[in-house]
């Protein structure tokens, strides 16, 4: 009960102090905003829309969380607040999840922004909403983690920054989303299908538009061997090098 | 009864010995000061005891429970106030109080009560809906400790308390540290100024280069002070030549500080003043003081760590890490 009490003021307090600050949550709409009129503006009719949605969720996703954790946890490691949560009577792995969750949740909205959009300009019937939330919550769980890697990983928040572009940008590319996977040079596939989003862009393109071409199951797999494998050596990182 | 007992700790960095296989231990209800000169190893020994930092070897026990393998559980009981004020800057006094107390589990409205008295006692109540960003030094750094003590922990780690922040503030920060000893904490606290060592502590280590060369209660320590009687001469000429002919005429009688105007004699048996005054007089020069010095624990820490007085005043230099 006192651990839950923790966790929830943890999150809460990051909630108030970054994720609901006005340049965060401006951020977090403008961003899916230009891309989904970026992509909509060169779409011609309804089907082009509906297309891209899956890539535009990701994407959103993505940015809206790998940088979050930039904020939360670099910035305050470097302002040495960090240093009273890693001192406080809770276990360092319900620590890490009250730091991330909120991002995660901040991730899932973003990803809903772009299909607010989408549904007044094209037809979004007979998409499977149960699985393409559940592919979501996968990609906001596995960017979030990718992100808190990243963010133990460095000192510096534009260093966190510059190193989560470094990620991000190469998965935009490769995951399948706007350029289809076969069309690939066969030498960088093998780089796609290592890519944690390749797996969550499949599921929201199975769930949106049925053309997918990985199995559903093996996908949310890979992407919870993902978010483990990331979480795990991140709270190790930080068990080596924050308690020095 | 120890409270804290702290066996062979030792601490590196790399090939650097930050802490060397220290011992000591801490009666419960008492104020335990580590006394020592900046980059002795009190922040890093205070790391190690609440959990920050890992030892390199060695065993602690706090409050009878593993301070090494069950930390998390020590956390409950104790308080950290850390060297550096490092609340949260966008929030306010009373917010990052409330926070703090949540974090060890304390319900709303007892933490929002206790909030609220603390930045009263603190004299912070004015502030208390300001961001601690706006807070002067000073009052930074009792919020940070009202940070530490919300949740009312059985023992208060301080790591420099009264350092770099305004006078008024260091005097109200050591009578709160009195009067929660009084009701019951038991502190442990870092300091590099030996004033606040003998104000506030019952016991002090003395630490010098990672190691801890003495631990001893304050009285003690005056005591053996006292062994030694000092009078010092305010005179009108130096009196440097005399040195020899002082020695020789008075026997068990050590000479120091000799300047320009005065001289400092020391002895263990009673300092008798005329033999004196008619000593200076016959060799022509004129006293126009003399003072009885009372033996200070300065005098003390140097003779004990053997590294002068004004090593111990040194500010930080630089920042490390
Ligand atoms: N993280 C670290 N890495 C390397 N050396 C360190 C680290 N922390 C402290 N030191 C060194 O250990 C010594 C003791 O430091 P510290 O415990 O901070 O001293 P104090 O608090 O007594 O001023 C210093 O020489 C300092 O430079
Ligand atoms: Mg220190």
């Amino acid at each position: 009960m006192k651990k839950l009490l923790a966790f929830f003021s943890i999150l809460m307090k990051d909630m108030k102090n970054y994720y609901l600050k006005p340049p965060n949550i401006s951020w977090g709409i403008i961003f899916p905003v230009s891309w989904t009129l970026m992509f909509f503006i060169r779409s011609s009719s309804d089907v082009d829309i509906r297309g891209i949605l899956p890539g535009v969720m990701a994407l959103s996703v993505l940015f809206g969380t790998t940088s979050m954790l930039a904020v939360t946890i670099t910035f305050e490691r470097k302002s040495r607040s960090f240093e009273r949560l890693l001192l406080a009577p809770i276990s360092l792995n319900l620590l890490m999840l009250a730091k991330t969750t909120g991002a995660i949740v901040f991730g899932i909205i973003n990803a809903f922004i772009p299909v607010v959009f989408a549904s007044f300009l094209a037809n979004l019937s007979g998409v499977n909403w149960i699985s393409a939330i559940i592919g979501v919550v996968f990609i906001a769980v596995t960017s979030t983690f990718l992100g808190l890697f990243i963010a133990v990983s460095v000192s510096e928040v534009f260093e966190a920054q510059t190193f989560s572009n470094f990620f991000r940008f190469p998965m935009m590319f490769l995951c399948g989303l706007f350029i289809p996977i076969e069309d690939l040079p066969v030498i960088v596939r093998p780089l796609s299908y290592m890519l944690p989003l390749t797996y969550g862009a499949d599921i929201l393109k199975s769930s949106i538009n049925y053309n997918g071409s990985i199995q559903m199951w093996v996908s949310l797999l890979v992407l919870l061997g993902y978010s483990l494998g990331l979480f795990l050596i991140s709270t190790h990182n930080i068990r080596k090098r924050w308690i020095y | 009864m120890n409270i804290i007992e702290v066996k062979n700790l030792s601490k590196n960095f790399g090939n650097f010995k930050a802490v060397k296989k220290i011992g000591f231990s801490v009666e419960k209800g008492e104020v335990f000061g580590f006394l020592g000169p900046n980059g002795a190893g009190k922040t890093t020994t205070i790391n190690m005891l609440t959990g920050l930092a890992n030892p390199t070897s060695g065993k602690i026990t706090i409050a009878g429970q593993d301070g090494i393998k069950d930390i998390k559980k020590v956390q409950q009981i104790i308080g950290i106030v850390p060297d550096e004020s490092n609340l949260y800057d966008d929030m306010s006094g009373f917010e990052n109080l409330v926070f703090c107390a949540s974090l060890y589990g304390i319900e709303k409205t007892v933490r929002e009560k206790r909030a609220k008295e603390l930045l009263k006692q603190f004299t912070l109540d004015s502030a208390g809906n300001r961001p601690f960003r706006a807070y002067s030094k000073g009052m930074k750094r009792k919020l940070t400790i009202a940070a530490g003590i919300i949740h009312e922990p059985e023992i208060l780690f301080l790591d420099e308390p009264t350092t770099g922040i305004d006078v008024e503030s260091a005097r109200q920060i050591r009578k709160m540290i009195k009067e929660l000893n009084e009701k019951g904490t038991t502190i442990f606290l870092t300091t590099h100024y030996i004033e606040d060592a003998e104000r506030l502590c019952h016991r002090i280590g003395f630490i010098v280069e990672g190691r801890v060369v003495k631990v001893s209660k304050v009285n003690d320590l005056m005591v053996e002070a006292q062994q030694e009687n000092t009078v010092e001469f305010a005179m009108d000429k130096s009196g440097s030549s005399l040195e020899k002919l002082l020695l020789s005429n008075f026997s068990g009688i050590t000479i120091k500080n000799m300047t320009d105007h005065s001289i400092r004699i020391s002895s263990a048996a009673e300092i008798e003043l005329m033999p004196f005054m008619r000593f200076f007089d016959d060799n022509g020069i004129k006293v126009s003081e003399a003072k009885v010095i009372r033996p200070s624990l300065e005098d003390i820490f140097v003779k004990i760590t053997g590294i002068g007085i004004d090593k111990l005043r040194k500010e930080k230099e630089g920042k490390k890490k």
